[in-house]
């Protein structure tokens, strides 16, 4: 009997797609030896930053990018169970029409993806400039939750103010959508600013993020996974785990590492470098996530 | 009668939009007998503040008279502790006692546009 479960042979092929970060209370040890048939774990697939629209020396593949992405995706060797956008799906623009028609057109790209459950939520490329107005016409509400095999999920918008702010409406529902979840639920945010002072300077921060995560951390399994910066980032506020995404057209600078924060330069010797997706491994039961990251293109 | 105690307390808040970060270090409010103090104008449009470098001596209380042109833009000194929200056509002030040296990052933190991203600037505070 075949007892290696999805985590096992992701871990056993990480060298072909990319670094293993393991996120968790309980980590993912013993699971291998459970021998459980049944699905004791399920994997979703984050997608970030994909900026539909930028012209610009960082990315001359632009155009390509992001139908790569979706292809290397739909080569994985089982579909995830949904798939998350972190924000900054198009790149922005001051024209509303041009807006919606990047919108539109990423979105017809996105519908390539061989997947259930795509779940959407806005950067501040897609809303600042219109509070959302564009997004919520074409993909659908800015911040909502729910649930999927024993996980709660919440989709926090930090970006439809201009200010980067979540706002005391919206921070309200949060404590009140939380506060009808068992407390025993493991709890994944998704964001798109990290929640937390990353480099304000930069501003890789969400004014009033420090209000979220007051809220957040009563709760015992809360994990955050955002994205805006760019790059791989792992960070933890008390016991609240945060992760950062790559992005699908530019990589930045580590944080703080330079006075400007401006995009690496493209390397016509190693396109696409410092950009990808990840998958993250869920463990409902140990509320732990092994985070795989892959590259746009898979050789 | 004396009117000078009314005078200072009308000093410290007519017509001035002022935000002095409580509790952090290298900002403070002024007393009115601490008279130097040099006024330096910003201009605030798409996606650049002009200067984009300010120098200033450490011990040296300047204000910050900022006007945006075409935005409500954000003046944000996090280093320091503060920012303000611009309001276009009108000059906003932002009154600084610097008691640190260093490089401190000015930046706009509404989101504006498609160079948001670029609109900073650095007030570099140089020991006296």
């Amino acid at each position: 009997m075949n007892t290696m479960n999805r985590r096992d042979f992701l871990n056993l092929m990480a060298a072909g797609g990319g670094a293993v970060f393991a996120s968790g209370l309980a980590g993912c040890a013993g699971m291998a030896s459970s021998g459980k048939a049944a699905r004791e774990d399920f994997y979703f697939v984050q997608m970030s930053d994909l900026h539909w629209g930028y012209k610009g020396p960082d990315n001359p593949d632009a155009l390509i990018t992001l139908g790569k992405a979706v292809d290397s995706v739909n080569a994985l060797d089982m579909p995830p169970e949904f798939i998350i956008f972190t924000g900054d799906i198009t790149h922005t623009t001051d024209d509303p029409a041009e807006r919606r028609r990047r919108m539109r057109e990423a979105r017809g790209i996105i519908a390539g993806l061989k997947v259930r459950k795509l779940y959407f939520m806005p950067g501040e490329h897609d809303a600042s400039l219109d509070r959302g107005a564009a997004f919520k016409e074409i993909f659908g509400a800015t911040h909502y939750s729910f649930e999927y095999d024993g996980i709660h999920f919440v989709v926090v918008d930090n970006v439809s103010d201009p200010g980067g702010k979540i706002g005391d409406e919206q921070l309200s529902w949060l404590k009140d959508d939380l506060g009808k979840v068992s407390p025993a639920l493991p709890i994944v945010v998704f964001t798109h600013r990290p929640l937390f002072d990353l480099v304000p300077k930069w501003d890789w921060a969400t004014r009033d993020g420090a209000e979220a995560i007051k809220i957040l951390l009563p709760y015992p399994n809360v994990t955050v996974f955002y994205g805006h910066i760019h790059q791989e980032h792992h960070h933890m506020t008390g016991h609240i785990a945060h992760h950062a995404a790559k992005s699908l057209i530019f990589p930045l600078p580590a944080p703080g590492s330079q006075e400007k924060r401006t995009p690496l330069p493209w390397d016509p010797a190693a396109p696409y470098r410092g950009l990808g997706f990840r998958e993250v491994d869920a463990t409902p039961s140990t509320a732990s996530y092994g985070i795989h990251e892959f590259p746009v293109v898979r050789t | 009668m004396n009117a000078l105690p009314r005078r200072q307390a009308l000093r410290q808040i007519a017509g001035w939009m002022m935000i002095v970060g409580a509790g952090v270090p290298c900002i403070r409010q002024l007393h009115a007998e601490e008279t130097a103090e040099r006024v330096i104008e910003i201009e605030a449009r798409r996606f650049q503040y002009t200067p984009s470098q300010i120098v200033a001596r450490r011990g040296e209380t300047v204000t910050l008279a900022v006007r945006a042109i075409d935005f409500t833009h954000g003046f944000s000194l996090p280093e320091l502790g503060t920012r303000i929200d611009l309001i276009p056509g009108r000059v906003v002030k932002l009154r600084l006692q610097l008691t640190r040296a260093g490089r401190f990052t000015y930046l706009c933190d509404n989101f504006c546009g498609d160079g948001h991203e670029g609109m900073n600037g650095t007030l570099i505070v140089e020991e006296s």
